[in-house]
């Protein structure tokens, strides 16, 4: 029985992710449009552009590699999977025992991978500098998230995220410098990861200036649905991570009824339109940084996880 | 000392009101003013060709002076000014194009604004058929690890065509050229033999955002040739349109430099604004852009009270929003951090090119048409030109600014002291075949028209040149250095035209 809903729950929670994350990067534009003034488009239209790039036809280089072609679906597997470990709105998730935090890394990373390469497939100047600009992000996001989930483990005692969940939310945890530390790592990570200012603009036209953006332009038809809907995975992705180790309030604990898991579901629901709030406001308050101030951004979360896992120790030791 | 150039003399009281004479030179003189604006003594205004000639603008800052000297080529060559003064280059290489006349001397005859697809070489020349052109080369660049970023010319944005070639390390910028000339639509060819109505509506069609200040140019040197003087009200109310059409275009340009930066929130409040002025712009006059309001001889649209309250409440509200704006640029951290030390353009370039508008002013060239060769009726209300010296984005964006803020008191000035009367002159006929030149401070800078009528009132020649034809060549001097991913910001900074250049 128990195993029926454990994998009941995990089902429910890949579908979940799939269908809620273009609705989340809908709401984030709509709050940017709001901010700034404009009517913004309704929250469905990245369903709807979803759908319609389904239903286009792909153009391909003439040079397009296999790789060109089978990338976006591996990028779409990785990141849909790594979406799916991340509890939403119940802990005790059936894979989570399989795969823990660092896999969900790996899993990111290896998607940033076959995205840099895609990229460079075509041999465009554009993906050649969107590439190289993300694996430059990418070298000092992976090492900050690294660290930060170092941090997360040595206080739950686990990298397993239905266990650090039911850690956080338990009154034993207090309050702690090195979880506000790995808190302000991660959010910066996430930015990064998400393509979102101030490192990425996801909204530009500009060609010279895109990261995310300079690798897919040569993407078209279902190749560029998934690649979308993958970024759309992410973006829900890290916000989940957020609300599943810093709030865990409101998850249904493994073996509990209906009722807890449909509370646990007006929760991430709430958690996801508070994380798209907040992340609007803050892109509209700032400009994006120059390229090479990045590794500083960057480096602060590195620095702060460091922090975070050396404060850690001294306490132990204490 | 060298001796004085020829004909470099006329006063702007003189060329304003009557027609503007020009100094016939031969080679060794005209190659004698080449080497004087190489060293600097004089600035080029413009470098164009009319039948069997080739002509050259100059302005003397320092005495105020112009003149126009014209060298006759009976061969079809003449002595390369650009050898001596490279901004002279690309003017050269269009005279190339278009008329088929050989600069002597030069060391870049690529052809310009010819790019093998016309259906005739030489169109304003002895027209022959096109001869297949071989493939454009970009100068060489030489050096370890460097890679080259074709741009263009269609965009992802919405704005028009342009190549540029980046040549990079790593994010680097090591040199960047522009092509330009995908727009060339034949302004000069439709101008010959059009009537004087036809040509001005040529003429406001050249640059849309400049549609002012260019037909106000045409008007001018059509005036100035037929010695017309069009009635004081024509005159104030051309001022308003002038400094509406500022009015939108430095506000368009302060929130598009911001959005590049991706400071979305400036973009939106400017557009605001922006827009306010375009609505108040077809409240008053009957077009948002202004187009074909003025005209040889006075203005279509006359303003009425309901008018004048429309721009009072429109310079209120620019009053009041702005300010704001100015603060909310001035004090975002990490705005000012793109802003700040971005796409230096050294004064001395600027001095050099001739650089007008904001360009010029932002790296210390201290001209501007309304004030130092003044036409009416900017000479009896002068307007506050800002300066500023450190020559990169911020310090193009602060001068915008400053021009705000002076045409909003310009607007206001010109509505407390809008005279009565009529706002259309009626034109007579010329007297023979004969010239005049129009000289305007347009948004972007001093927009210069030469125009030469036929005996029977029909336009001969007549040449327009942009402000951007000095300034595109500093942009590449500018972005040099920078990363790649700042050339869009130092880009919306100048702002230069490509229709405007292409012609």
């Amino acid at each position: 029985m128990e195993l029926i809903q454990g994998l009941l729950v995990q089902g429910v929670q890949m579908l979940l992710v799939l269908v809620l994350a273009p609705g989340l990067v809908g709401l984030v534009r709509k709050v940017k449009a709001r901010l700034t003034r404009r009517r913004g488009a309704s929250l469905l239209q990245p369903y709807r552009d979803i759908l319609r790039l389904m239903r286009k036809e792909v153009v391909l280089a003439e040079n397009a590699s296999w790789l060109f072609r089978v990338a976006p679906y591996a990028i779409f597997a990785a990141t849909w999977v790594a979406a799916a470990l991340v509890p939403s709105f119940a802990t005790g998730l059936q894979f989570s025992w399989t795969a823990d935090l660092i896999a969900i890394v790996a899993l990111l990373g290896s998607a940033r991978f076959f995205l840099a390469l895609a990229g460079m497939d075509v041999g465009t100047a554009f993906g050649g500098i969107g590439a190289s600009r993300e694996v430059m992000i990418g070298a000092f996001a992976e090492p900050a998230m690294l660290l930060t989930v170092f941090t997360l483990a040595l206080v739950a005692g686990s990298t397993q995220l239905s266990v650090v969940a039911a850690f956080m939310a338990s009154p034993e945890v207090g309050l702690r410098v090195s979880l506000g530390l790995a808190l302000v790592a991660l959010v910066i990570v996430a930015i990064a990861e998400n393509a979102r200012i101030p490192v990425d603009n996801p909204a530009t036209h500009l060609e010279l200036t895109m990261v995310h953006e300079a690798m897919v332009l040569e993407y078209s038809g279902r190749h560029l649905a998934m690649i979308e809907i993958a970024a759309a995975l992410k973006l829900l992705l890290y916000v989940a991570l957020v609300g599943c180790v810093f709030l865990p309030w409101g998850m249904a604990a493994p073996g509990s009824g209906l009722a807890a898991h449909l509370v646990g579901l007006a929760a991430f629901l709430a958690k996801l339109a508070g994380g798209a709030v907040l992340l609007a406001v803050f892109e509209t308050a700032i400009a994006k940084m120059r390229v090479f101030r990045v590794p500083d951004f960057l480096g602060a979360a590195l620095m702060l996880g460091l922090l975070g896992t050396l404060l850690l120790f001294v306490s132990r030791s204490l | 000392m060298t001796r004085p150039i020829p004909g470099l003399n006329v006063a702007p009281a003189a060329f304003r009101d009557g027609p503007m004479p020009r100094s016939r030179v031969g080679a060794a003189d005209w190659r004698r003013a080449a080497e004087a604006l190489g060293q600097g003594a004089a600035t080029l205004m413009s470098l164009w060709a009319s039948e069997g000639e080739v002509h050259m603008a100059l302005h003397d800052a320092a005495a105020g002076r112009i003149g126009i000297l014209s060298l006759p080529v009976p061969e079809g060559r003449f002595p390369s000014v650009a050898g001596h003064h490279p901004p002279a280059q690309r003017l050269e290489r269009t005279i190339a194009d278009l008329h088929g006349l050989q600069p002597q001397g030069a060391d870049d005859v690529r052809p310009w604004l010819d790019h093998g697809h016309w259906e005739i070489a030489h169109p304003l020349g002895a027209a022959a058929a096109a001869v297949p052109r071989l493939p454009y080369v970009f100068l060489p660049v030489e050096g370890e690890s460097l890679h080259q970023v074709p741009v263009g010319p269609v965009h992802a944005g919405i704005i028009e065509p342009g190549h540029f070639r980046f040549t990079a390390q790593g994010e680097t910028l090591v040199r960047l050229e522009a092509r330009l000339g995908y727009v060339h639509k034949g302004v000069d060819a439709l101008m010959r033999g059009a009537t004087l109505e036809r040509g001005a509506e040529l003429a406001g069609r050249v640059s849309g955002d400049s549609t002012v200040a260019y037909v106000w140019a045409f008007a001018q040197a059509a005036e100035a040739a037929l010695e017309l003087a069009p009635p004081p009200r024509a005159q104030w109310l051309r001022l308003v349109m002038a400094e509406l059409e500022r009015l939108a275009n430095h506000l368009g340009d302060i929130g598009a430099i911001c959005n590049d930066a991706s400071f979305a929130m400036m973009q939106a409040q400017c557009s605001v604004l922006r827009e306010q002025v375009l609505r108040a712009s077809a409240a008053c006059f009957g077009h948002r852009m202004l187009r074909d309001r003025i005209v040889p001889g006075g203005v279509t649209a006359d303003l009425d009270a309901a008018g004048v309250a429309v721009l009072r409440g429109l310079l209120d509200l620019i009053g009041g929003r702005f300010p704001g704006l100015v603060t909310l640029y001035d004090e975002t951290a990490s705005l000012q951090d793109r802003t700040v030390g971005t796409g230096t353009l050294a004064n001395a370039l600027a001095r050099r090119f001739g650089a007008g508008g904001f360009v010029g002013r932002a790296s210390g060239r201290d001209f501007d048409v309304r004030r130092d060769l003044p036409y009416a009726p900017y000479d009896m209300q002068p307007p506050a030109v800002p300066l500023r010296s450190e020559g990169d984005v911020n310090a193009r964006v602060w001068i915008r600014i400053h021009e705000i803020e002076a045409s909003v008191a310009l607007i206001r000035t010109a509505l407390d002291r809008l005279p009565g009367g009529a706002v259309r002159a009626e034109l007579l006929a010329p007297a023979g075949e004969v010239e005049g030149l129009g000289l305007v401070e347009g948004f972007r800078g001093d927009v210069l028209a030469w125009l030469r009528l036929a005996a029977d009132g029909s336009i001969a020649r007549c040449h327009l040149r942009d402000p951007s034809w000095f300034q595109w060549p500093l942009l590449e001097a500018a972005v040099e250095g920078n990363i790649i991913a700042d050339f869009p910001l130092c880009n919306k900074s100048f702002n230069c035209s490509y229709s405007g250049h292409d012609l």
